[in-house]
Formats: structure tokens, C-alpha cells, sequence
């Protein structure tokens, strides 16, 4: 039996313009891991109603933090899809 | 401590916040809803956030002040939801030693907050369109009636 490929569920969360896109302000992600903020980014995109017009390298932060592309995320993280900011 | 507010921000509150004998100098920033030739009609901005980290990265750049001038003292309140046309949507006081740092200060505020601050702004306009706007203020999507 072949050994299975550990997974991870992200909680991925979307704001303003992206919430809207996709509908939902939030989805539970399952990823295999390891894996990347792009990976999951990229199975948003793949299989979330809406979420293809999420640009492929939209800003990112993991638990509250900005992180880019390559950062690796782990089992219950948060990863949050910013549109850009503009604030003040 | 909370950085977000739904209502007026009272700048007195922050300027008491900020107040110290040892700082001669003391600088306000009000950041406003603007409504210009360039604007459409705007008639309010609908400002949302990911507070969460709205309040974490705050906590950062009012840190890096007082790593960056010595002694300085900042206040800092964003806005959320809907703001008319002239209201602010961002109050920022320092206060330093002397003037230099004090402005120094403040102008690092407001660029930190354009470049990492999670927060976003929809423009209300006058003909009942609704559109997302970027960090310079240029339309992200297409005005939407609603």
C-alpha cells in the first residue's frame, strides 16, 4: 500500500473585491502537504466559482502577516487574498 | 488598544493620547474623503478592512516609530465603513522632541499605512454607481449600479 500524501486545511480568507468575485468572504481549503501560499492559491483559483479572476499573484498574508508567493503554509493556517491596498 | 473606529474620529482624544511635556513638537495628519474634479461625484467612500491585521500591523509601525525616533509618541485611528464626502478616514498625531522628528514621523505613518494596512475603499457616487479604487485612487473594476 502506497503511503498517503499528508493533506492540510487552510482556512482562506477574501476581502473586498475578491470577496465579491468569489461570493463568500471565506473557504476551507484541503492542500496536500508540504505546500505553498501559491499552491493554494492556485487550487483557489482552479476550483472556486469565481475565483479565476483572482489575479495568479494577487497579495498574500499568512496568520495576519504579509508573506510572499513561496512562503510554505501548514495545517490551520489562515491565508488571507488582498486585493490591493488602499487604505488611509 | 483598537485602531478602528466606526464613528468620528476625535482628534482631540489622539492629540491627548500623544501629549508629553518633553515633546516640543506635535504633528496631525487627517487623511479625508475626497471629492474633486477627477473623483466623479464621489460622495462617500465605503471603507472595509481585515481588521485583524489591520490592528497587528498598526501595532508594527507604531512600534518602528519609537524604534526610529527616539522618544517619539504616535496615535492612530482608520475609519471603517461608510464616510462622506470631506469626513476623514484616518487621524495621525506624533509628537517628538523637536519638529524634524515629529513630521518625519507622521509622513512615515501615512506612506506605511498606503504600502501594508489591509484596508480598501469602494466610492459611493453621486449617479448611483458604486466602483473599487486602487492605493492612487483609479478605478480597480468597472462603476457598478447597485
Amino acid at each position: 500500500m502506497a503511503p498517503q500524501t499528508p493533506s492540510g486545511t487552510i482556512r482562506v480568507r477574501f476581502f473586498a473585491r475578491y470577496a465579491e468575485l468569489v461570493g463568500r468572504t471565506e473557504a476551507a481549503v484541503a492542500v496536500p502537504l508540504p505546500a505553498t501560499v501559491g499552491d493554494v492559491v492556485r487550487h483557489v483559483r482552479d476550483q472556486l466559482p469565481g475565483a479565476h479572476d483572482i489575479p495568479e499573484r494577487p497579495l498574500t498574508a499568512v496568520n495576519l502577516r504579509h508573506v510572499k508567493l513561496d512562503a510554505s503554509v501548514r495545517d490551520g493556517d489562515e491565508v488571507a487574498l488582498l486585493p490591493p491596498i488602499a487604505g488611509g | 488598544m483598537t485602531y478602528l473606529t466606526r464613528s468620528l474620529i476625535p482628534l482631540d482624544v489622539l492629540l491627548a493620547e500623544t501629549s508629553a511635556a518633553e515633546c516640543g513638537g506635535t504633528c496631525a495628519f487627517l487623511g479625508t474623503v475626497r471629492d474633486g474634479p477627477e473623483e466623479h461625484g464621489v460622495t462617500a467612500i465605503e471603507y472595509s478592512a481585515y481588521e485583524e491585521m489591520v490592528e497587528g500591523e498598526l501595532g508594527r509601525i507604531v512600534a518602528e516609530v519609537g524604534e526610529r525616533w527616539a522618544g517619539a509618541r504616535v496615535a492612530v485611528r482608520h475609519r471603517l465603513g461608510r464616510i462622506p464626502a470631506g469626513e476623514a478616514s484616518i487621524a495621525i498625531v506624533t509628537a517628538a522632541p523637536h519638529r524634524a522628528q515629529a513630521f518625519e514621523a507622521c509622513r512615515y505613518v501615512i506612506e506605511e499605512v498606503k504600502r501594508r494596512v489591509p484596508v480598501w475603499k469602494k466610492e459611493l457616487r453621486a449617479d448611483g454607481t458604486e466602483v473599487w479604487v486602487d492605493p492612487s485612487g483609479r478605478p480597480t473594476t468597472r462603476p457598478a449600479h447597485v
